[in-house]
């Protein structure tokens, strides 16, 4: 039986996401786990995490997760989601810059209190369906339309100009990188666990995905 | 193109039952809330709220188990609120599965406990519930306040400054019920919620009136909502989300299919 890892550092509720996994993936056994043994032994590992990023990169590095994040990702397939996204980033602007993980070069910015669209106001956060444009051809896409909307729930973001490792693009006053993917990562802003059809389509194609 | 504008059933729960339960017709039980969520997830309903009206403080086990069951089979975001008054009240419920929880009267008497919240548990998943009605009179310049006990008890709180001072201390989103329309069915009090939502910067939840498919577009077009709440519309089958959907569609607003 395969084995995947929902690494528990603390920041906010992780039954979504592991009912999600389980619901579509029952021949997966399913942890959710501190424990950096069980997090190595595991054949693919989930990077979850919510609210504030100063918090969570604080219980990130207290735990040791940022050098785990860095070795199980070498070799097999890691999902980070919401901030778990963020955190793999450089650094966020939110909380006066707080340096993040670094697994990839982007920064994480404020969408800032006056965010607007054609003299329209935008409310922050960023909290709903909003669409996904896919960026590149990779097998947790699969079976998912291009721009079919995904649950938003946020008030930062990684930046899409100038971001390489771009998988995925949504527009909300600017555009964002709604997801990002690169070797064994592949990190999404929105919530799958919570995004009906779609999101439970993305987390079966991460099941099955043997990474890179 | 562009954000959805989400829709939003709300089922009443007493004592782990739907109060005075749904009418689906292919439905096993209409009073079991975790049945009825399913049935609307299916439907394609963008969020669920569930508001615990359970008077008593010993059924809350209840209320925590349901919103298990529910989390673990709707995969779509979901709001639970009522009697939350305490950090461990929130605790409790957000590790259930609820996504967002919603502070209500709480709030009312005790407003930092919204700051408190939103610096435990992030602005993200604090919902202020605001019960509004108007109290100006016909042809003066319209004001709303805050009422508490299911609209009965005014507070003299002015229903757009606690908005804002809500939003200040942390609130996420809003969620806007106008008393004078609850359970009317003639609509949503449309210039209370664009009031509400020019003056704030966080997501309102339009709520209270609801009775035809017009209301849910008007919430939108007219008040500025980001989101509509209705209740006995859907849960007495005049109408299913996708019809609220396709009307919402064709009158221009952008909604999730």
């Amino acid at each position: 039986m395969k084995t995947l890892a929902i690494i528990d550092y603390g920041m906010g509720n992780l039954h979504s996401v592991s009912k999600a996994v389980e619901h579509v993936a029952p021949d997966t056994r399913v942890l959710v786990t501190a424990d950096p043994a069980q997090i190595r032994s595991a054949d693919r590992v989930i990077l979850p995490g919510v609210g504030a990023i100063r918090d969570c990169m604080a219980e990130i590095r207290r735990l040791g997760v940022d050098d785990l994040v860095r070795e199980v990702s070498s070799d097999r397939p890691l999902l980070g989601i919401c901030v778990g996204m963020q955190a793999l980033m450089s650094r966020s602007e939110e909380n006066g810059w707080v340096d993040c993980i670094n697994l990839f070069p982007a920064e994480v910015r404020f969408f800032g209190q006056n965010l607007e669209e054609e003299g329209v106001r935008l409310k922050v956060p960023h909290m709903g369906w909003n669409e996904v444009h896919q960026t590149v051809d990779h097998p947790v896409w699969h079976g998912i339309p291009d721009g079919d909307r995904f649950y938003f729930v946020h008030s930062y973001y990684a930046e899409a100009e100038h971001n390489a490792d771009i998988a995925g693009r949504t527009h909300y006053g600017v555009d964002l990188a709604a997801a990002v993917a690169r070797d064994n990562i592949f990190a999404v802003q929105f919530h799958p666990e919570k995004s009906h059809r779609a999101g439970l389509q993305l987390l079966k194609n991460f099941v099955q995905w043997s990474g890179t | 193109m562009a954000l959805a504008k989400r829709i939003i059933p709300c089922l009443d729960v007493d004592k782990g039952r739907v109060v005075k339960g749904v009418n689906f017709v292919d439905i096993r039980d209409a009073g079991d809330p975790v049945e009825v969520a399913r049935k609307y997830n299916e439907q394609g309903a963008d969020e669920i709220t569930f508001l615990d009206i359970t008077a008593s403080h010993e059924s809350r086990d209840t209320t925590y188990e349901t919103v298990e069951r529910m989390a673990s089979e709707v995969f779509i975001p979901l709001t639970v609120g009522g009697g939350v008054r305490t950090v461990e009240d929130i605790r409790k419920l957000l590790n259930a599965g609820a996504d967002k929880v919603s502070i209500n009267t709480a709030a009312v008497f005790d407003p930092d406990f919204v700051r408190k919240a939103a610096e435990r548990f992030g602005s993200q998943c604090i919902v202020v519930a605001i019960d509004a009605k108007r109290v100006s009179k016909a042809g003066e310049v319209p004001r709303w306040e805050i009422f508490t006990h299911g609209g009965r008890k005014p507070t003299g709180l002015d229903a757009v400054e606690w908005a804002k001072k809500m939003t200040a201390l942390g609130a996420g989103e809003l969620l806007l019920t106008s008393m004078d329309r609850d359970g009317t069915k003639v609509g949503f009090d449309l210039g209370l919620t664009r009031a509400i939502s020019d003056a704030v910067s966080v997501p309102v939840i339009a709520s209270g009136g609801v009775g035809e498919l017009q209301h849910l577009a008007d919430g939108v077009t007219e008040g500025g909502a980001d989101a509509v709440l209705a209740a006995s519309i859907f849960h007495f089958g005049q109408h299913t989300i996708p019809e609220a959907k396709a009307f919402m569609k064709a009158q221009g607003i952008e909604i999730r299919d």
